[in-house]
């Protein structure tokens, strides 16, 4: 796939829409340093993840980079809480109770915070996941497919919550998508061309 | 949450799993311990009960029986020796100390033998309280004994025949015993033991059929006796000091046997009781018993290392008698042992490789189930060093768990087993008792945690996070 020069500025929520093997997954993991890419370069923050030893992408998107996945990816072993502490030990080192406890309510699973992922619903899971992607306070949450496999309120919903959580903690949103039903809540839409227009996959 | 909490936290959580793991290792270790505490104390309560023993003497049979009723208490012994064979040693030049036994009962399961002070004192034991036994029918008590039976000084109990703690066994009942003195622990036998002397062993068998007035006769003559012997113990007849080195000494045997075999070997309290013995047997028709002048066996040590090389040899060309080697008999009856130890410890070695295999089945299987996990651990930050310590550590720990609670349940079953079967506790096993060696059997197990955890590892090193992100739930 390729893509010409595109930047995504601060709260500037963005979309990133195409169809299944338009590249989606491959701009997201560019942007965040997963894999590298044979040609270009790809600036976060001003610096370039593409040019960095993988070490310093490591950090470098720990530092400025919160991912939700379109399967959560909670840890079925630890309750949210848990989940969000290793998350916040991970990506700043430190452990703050209050913080977790705040952001756990904001996203309305106060209740349910010690609850194991396996016994949440589909909703509560998503919400746990996004709160997993805040509690690092990052300047760019990544979420791929995030609302895919919903039905079209849970699909709203989630889509509110996470406008709703990034501009409380400042975050830009890039979301990555198929799902149409969202286009139309971002100002900002990449459009990838499915890989038959392109003639190559 | 921290990683070592992300450990225990998926260890919680396929707790099954872990118990099992923990279940199987525990079970290695502690058999493990279990021989090695066993072969140790063994092994140790084994030298030292025969220490400063070079020799047993006893009625023919066999030498390792011999060995186990005299020196261990732990069999029936072989027979009873003419009391006569303790001067014919005594007077050997080779001989260094002879002590007479005189076994066949037991109080309660603990068995009395009838000896000397010097008995006791060559393990080094030491009076808690009270004081050694004057007349017959004194016994000074072992520690163990005493605790065991919460008996004290100026208790009487009536013995039964026999050395086990036979209900239907006879009693003697007309010769009641006297505690006068206990012994303090000394991590021996002796701990174990109701001593008393010879006489007093005789007096229970020899004149059990007797009248009353014989016995007290006997009594009366034994503490006169004993009372002679006792303050004589600061010197020899010839002047010098009265140390048990004396007894045995080449000049005082010597003398002895161009002497006499009669009235003036007062020099030895032992001589003592056998002048006073034979004087009854003798004067006394009403005293039939031969066994009134025998004993069960003596216990030799050597004054020169030539009485290795000459005294068994002269001893079991004596007719009745045998000479047991306690060296020899004990290292046959270790290596006999040994045998089967070796191959129960070949058994837990190969379930100790089970549990570690069971180890890394489990955490194999389950980090491929938490291969995702970990992707998006990497993912979110973590290093790789962090996730593979992470892994390891949750071998480590399971390990640990199972050592630790092995190690517990081996002093458990040692601490069970010594409770409830006699002969255990009479080999003197010690739950309390730790081995150096059970700090390497934890490594050991530690270690086979560690290399089970070591291959699901690595895998973090070989993954492609991109990848796995994709193909993974």
């Amino acid at each position: 796939m390729a893509i010409g020069d595109w930047q995504q500025e601060n709260g500037e929520h963005t979309l990133v829409l195409g169809p299944s093997g338009s590249g989606k997954t491959t701009l997201i993991n560019v942007v965040t340093g997963l894999i590298t890419p044979h040609q270009g370069h790809a600036f976060i923050d001003g610096v370039d993840m593409t040019a960095l030893s993988a070490d310093a992408r490591d950090a470098l998107r720990r530092r400025t980079i919160g991912l939700v996945f379109q399967t959560l990816r909670l840890i079925p072993a630890l309750t949210v809480r848990q989940n969000l502490a290793l998350a916040q030990t991970i990506g700043r080192g430190t452990h703050d109770a209050a913080d977790i406890d705040r952001l756990i309510g904001r996203v309305g699973l106060a209740h349910r915070a010690d609850a194991k992922p396996r016994t949440l619903s589909q909703g509560e899971g998503q919400r746990a996941a996004i709160a997993r992607a805040l509690i690092t306070r990052p300047r760019l949450v990544v979420a791929d497919e995030p609302t895919s496999a919903l039905d079209d309120s849970n699909a709203m919903a989630m889509i509110d919550l996470l406008f709703e959580t990034a501009a409380d903690t400042g975050a830009t949103l890039l979301v990555a998508t198929h799902d149409q039903r969202i286009r139309s809540r971002f100002a900002q839409v990449l459009t990838l061309a499915p890989p038959a227009a392109r003639g190559a996959a | 949450m921290s990683f070592f909490g992300l450990s225990f936290a998926y260890l919680r959580d396929r707790g099954l799993n872990t118990l099992l793991n923990i279940v199987l290792l525990a079970l290695a270790v502690a058999t493990l311990v279990i021989l090695l505490l066993f072969a140790r104390q063994m092994e140790d309560r084994f030298s030292r009960d025969a220490q400063g023993i070079d020799l047993v003497v006893g009625a023919k049979g066999s030498p390792l029986q011999l060995i186990l009723s005299s020196i261990y208490h732990a069999d029936v012994p072989t027979g009873n020796i003419p009391l006569s064979s303790v001067d014919t040693l005594r007077r050997e030049r080779t001989v260094a100390k002879v002590i007479p036994l005189a076994l066949g009962d037991n109080f309660r399961g603990y068995r009395i033998v009838g000896s000397e002070p010097a008995y006791p004192e060559h393990y080094g034991a030491t009076l808690a309280e009270g004081r050694y036994w004057g007349k017959p029918s004194e016994v000074v008590i072992g520690s163990e004994m005493a605790r065991g039976l919460g008996m004290a000084i100026g208790q009487r109990f009536v013995g039964s025949h026999g050395l086990s703690d036979d209900e239907r066994a006879s009693g003697h009942d007309h010769a009641p015993f006297m505690v006068v003195g206990r012994l303090a622990a000394t991590g021996t036998v002796l701990d174990r033991l109701i001593l008393t002397s010879v006489e007093s062993v005789w007096d229970v068998h020899g004149i059990e059929h007797d009248d009353e007035e014989h016995d007290h006769d006997h009594d009366g003559d034994g503490a006169a006796d004993h009372d002679a012997a006792e303050h004589e113990e600061a010197t020899c007849k010839t002047g010098i000091p009265h140390d048990h080195d004396c007894d045995g000494k080449p000049d005082h045997g010597a003398g002895a046997e161009t002497a006499h075999a009669g009235e003036d070997h007062d020099a030895h309290d032992a001589h003592d009781h056998e002048g006073e013995a034979e004087a009854e047997t003798g004067g006394a028709e009403a005293r039939p018993h031969a066994m009134a002048a025998e004993v069960t066996a003596l216990l030799v040590t050597y004054a020169s290392p030539l009485g290795a090389i000459q005294l068994p040899s002269f001893i079991n060309r004596q007719t009745n008698l045998q000479a047991a080697v306690p060296a020899v008999e004990i290292s046959r009856l270790l290596s006999l042992v040994g045998l089967g130890l070796d191959a129960v410890r070949a058994l837990a070695l190969l379930l100790m490789l089970t549990a570690g295999l069971s180890i890394f089945v489990a955490l194999y299987t389950a980090l491929r189930q938490r291969e995702g996990d970990m992707a998006m651990l990497r993912v979110i930050g973590a290093s790789r060093g962090s996730i593979f310590g992470q892994i390891l550590f949750e071998g480590v720990a399971l390990a640990a768990a199972g050592a630790l609670l092995g190690v517990a349940l081996g002093h458990a079953v040692i601490g069970l087993a010594a409770r409830n079967i006699r002969q255990l506790a009479e080999l003197g096993l010690d739950a309390s008792h730790f081995e150096m060696a059970e700090v390497w059997i934890v490594l050991g197990a530690l270690a086979i945690g560690a290399v089970a955890a070591l291959l699901p590892a690595l895998r973090v090193f070989r993954a492609d996070i991109a990848d796995t992100l994709a193909n993974s739930r």
